[in-house]
């Protein structure tokens, strides 16, 4: 593994990294994991992953470029080579995936001192699990129709309303949450709140199921919870510009500052592998020529995808500063839904199997990523509304509204 | 030229920058798209039917000489710029952009082919490039197959010389080169050759294309004689498989240059033109696909530059990168170039809009080299492996 152009000072930190990684991965899951972390079901799930996310920071792998003050090692540069390391190391992936990505990027733009000194740590430790409320029944794709109220009351706000797709939620001591605080105005009526969730008086989670039968995302409502001001995140009206700041990291148009994600790599290789290992009107599927163009159709995508970051960097081969950046979701959610759809497909009959049948291919891992796919695709502003996004913002393109 | 590590930014560095921004600024100047209109589109169906020689402009030509990308893929040991192959990326780019008609990208693709061949003639004739002397590719036989070993050209041997016979078909820009750089079968080997356009026993057949923005012809050989000194390698297919990452790239970034005319040029329509009391784009069945189209063609130019540095690097994997390059590129083309078309409506189905230009340009480019599913395929037989190499592990 060679890291080209890196300073004396980060190919230690990288060669540290890789490492760390190789002695002290962690021992296989008492219980099955989930394929990302959205997905956590139980408390033995979570109970492994927040254990191995707490070594991981430790080990000064997770927020190290954060300030010391806030929990973290106050190095540049260091976040994106651990993310390296993870990625190929093949470990669990973060559980705080709210928390590391979208929560402390925030709080570090637009907390207060004490707010930054408060959450900030937890979340990168992943002490402190956290959640997103931003959808709503009548606000999904058109995010800035929220109806979730927070009306003032002294030091404190009181919160009604209902958030849904709430991943993690019932296991989140934390929500950043987006409140409606004036009818009057669209965008300028929104504010931000850091809102405890566990345990707290007036706040109801309850489990919503998927269409992979599965769950791990919730439906969170709010009956007169009483939220102090101190957990206001920014100005009252600025919720619309805060939202902003963390989209722009879940949709990882900036670096993951939290960093951690740990996924498989070159899903690819383990489409040939099945391709390899299927035998379709008896002829090995890796032999059809159709499945073969199929096959390449889907590792130039994922080449052209790493190569897309990798130009990204390249400002002169860059039309638009925004142009590679806005793409990385719309592309990156579609390569795994036509990747996963590609597995069923060359499993031909076994994709019928699910996974508990013992003959399903890899305990039915392809229909079930497959039908999971469709929370990427939809999650963060579906994919239709990120076409708008890099219409109207790249390209120029009258609003479509 | 192989190098140790990975260079930051595909090794497209300042010297690219400037290269690359200077032929933008050359190009927006000497043929901004009204000028390109009326160098080759003037009047319909024009001249290929009559054996007249289909337009373009010597006199840039020479201009481009003297800025010296004639001689970009000549090292400088052979008075060339000794440019990287990221830098002629880039450069190439712009000439898509401007669709220019011109022998360049033929000269660059036999230059790469005498520079893999690393011969003394071969050197002699990359030396005549650099000076400005312009050449084809002479490599593809009648089936239009683009396997490095097939030929229609076979070569027997007199004296210390050959006498070549049959033809090649599909020269690119045929009727601008002073010399050709070919490939004849002599027994088991393939010889790599060059040829002046003037030798005798040499002649050219003009085909009808539909880009009209080059030329295209069939050499025909007839006793030709080649003397030992023109012989640029007895290995001609190690050869052209060395060079084939390149050539491809030529081909890519043509095509990525083009694209982005075309992505462009219909946005800008998209946004003027007013349908329903609205500009198009505010509809996404206008929108989406155009941001579709820009998602390709990124795809395909990040592609470009990955295989381009794979070549610079010397790297083992440059084949494989510049297949998936070609891919995507061909098929970015494909799609702006439908979309292109499509979304100018009525207009653009006439020939006084400028989008057929780059519509033939592009569509003439996805199937030179082989387009999209020739590049995958030939991608699978490296990532898979052949058809039939997968071993059975059972037979129950």
């Amino acid at each position: 593994m060679s890291a080209p152009h890196l300073s004396p000072e980060h190919a230690e930190f990288h060669e540290y990294a890789r490492r760390w990684l190789d002695e002290n991965a962690p021992p296989p899951a008492p219980e099955r994991l989930p394929l990302s972390p959205i997905e956590v079901m139980t408390v033995g799930q979570r109970d492994y992953l927040q254990d191995w996310q707490g070594r991981c920071y430790e080990a000064g792998l997770i927020g190290c470029d954060y300030p010391v003050e806030y929990g973290g090692r106050g190095h540049q540069g260091f976040q994106s080579i651990a993310n390296q390391a993870l990625g190929k190391a093949r470990v669990p992936f973060m559980i705080n995936v709210v928390g590391l990505n979208m929560a402390a990027p925030t709080i570090l733009h637009h907390g207060s001192e004490e707010q930054k000194k408060k959450f900030i740590p937890g979340a990168l430790s992943g002490s402190e699990i956290w959640c997103q409320g931003f959808s709503e029944p009548g606000a999904g794709s058109d995010m800035a129709n929220q109806q979730t109220q927070a009306i003032p009351q002294g030091d404190n706000w009181i919160v009604n309303g209902h958030k849904v797709w709430t991943s993690l939620g019932h296991f989140a001591q934390w929500m950043i949450l987006i409140t409606r605080t004036s009818k009057h105005h669209k965008y300028d009526g929104l504010t931000y709140f850091l809102a405890p969730i566990e345990g707290h008086p007036g706040v109801t989670v309850r489990p919503l199921v998927k269409i992979t039968g599965e769950s791990g995302f919730n439906e969170v409502l709010f009956e007169d919870a009483v939220i102090p001001d101190s957990c206001r995140l920014d100005a009252v009206g600025k919720g619309w510009t805060v939202a902003m700041t963390t989209l722009t990291y879940e949709r990882g148009a900036a670096e993951s500052a939290g960093g951690g994600s740990g996924e498989a790599a070159r899903p690819t290789q383990r489409l040939i592998n099945l391709a390899r290992e299927t035998q379709r009107n008896g002829v090995c599927a890796a032999d059809d020529p159709v499945t073969r163009d199929a096959l390449m159709q889907r590792a130039i995508v994922a080449e052209g995808l790493a190569q897309n970051a990798r130009r990204a960097r390249v400002p002169a081969l860059c039309d638009h500063p925004m142009r590679l950046p806005l793409q990385q979701k719309l592309v990156g959610s579609e390569l795994s839904q036509h990747n996963a759809r590609l597995g069923v497909q060359i499993a031909g009959a076994h994709s019928m199997l699910y996974k508990l049948d013992s003959s399903a291919p890899s305990q039915g891992y392809w229909p079930l990523a497959y039908m999971n796919s469709y929370g990427h695709t939809i999650a963060a502003g579906t994919n239709e509304i990120q076409r708008n996004i890099l219409g109207e913002r790249v390209l120029g393109l009258a609003k479509s509204k | 030229m192989s190098k140790a590590t990975t260079p930051p930014g595909f090794g497209f560095g300042e010297d690219e920058e400037m290269l690359r921004d200077l032929a933008r600024k050359f190009l927006d100047e000497k043929l901004p798209v009204e000028a390109l209109r009326k160098l080759v589109a003037e009047a319909p169906e024009p001249v290929y039917d009559h054996g007249q020689r289909p337009p373009w402009a010597p006199g840039l030509w020479k201009q481009i000489v003297e800025l010296g990308w004639a001689g970009l893929a000549v090292e400088e040991a052979d008075g060339g710029a000794g440019i990287s192959m990221a830098g002629i990326a880039g450069l190439v780019e712009e000439v898509g952009r401007h669709a220019l008609p011109s022998p360049l990208i033929s000269t660059l693709s036999a230059a790469l082919v005498l520079r893999s061949a690393a011969s003394a003639p071969g050197r002699e004739q990359l030396r005549r490039i650099a000076l400005g002397t312009t050449a084809a590719l002479a490599i593809t036989p009648a089936s239009g197959s683009w396997e490095p070993g097939d030929c229609g050209i076979t070569g027997t041997r007199q004296g210390d010389g050959y006498l070549l016979n049959g033809s090649a078909h599909f020269v690119q820009d045929a009727f601008k080169a002073d010399f050709f750089v070919g490939t004849a079968r002599v027994d088991d080997e393939l010889l790599l050759f060059a040829l002046p356009s003037e030798a005798e026993g040499v002649s050219l057949e003009q085909d009808h294309i539909h880009d009209l923005t080059r030329d295209q012809g069939t050499l025909r050989l007839s006793d030709v004689r080649l003397s030992a000194k023109d012989v640029v390698s007895p290995n001609g297919e190690e050869v052209l498989q060395r060079a084939w990452p390149g050539l491809l790239v030529l081909v890519s970034a043509d095509l990525c240059g083009t694209s982005e005319w075309q992505l462009q040029t219909t946005v800008e329509y998209a946004k003027n033109r007013k349908q329903f009391d609205h500009p198009l784009g505010f509809f996404q069945a206008v929108k989406h696909p155009l941001v579709n189209a820009m998602v390709e063609i990124d795809r395909a130019r990040s592609l470009l530059y990955h295989a381009a540095c794979c070549i610079d690097m010397g790297s083992p994997e440059s084949l494989e990168a510049a297949c998936m390059a070609k891919s995507a590129a061909s098929d970015a083309g494909a799609f702006i170039s439908d979309r292109s078309v499509q979304l100018h409506g009525g207009i653009g189905f006439t020939w006084e809009c400028d989008v057929h230009i780059y519509f033939k340009r592009s569509m003439h480019n996805q199937a030179l080299l082989g387009d999209g599913v020739h590049q995958r395929r030939k991608l699978a037989d490296r990532l898979i492996g052949p058809i039939g190499a997968t071993v059975e592990n059972e037979t129950a």
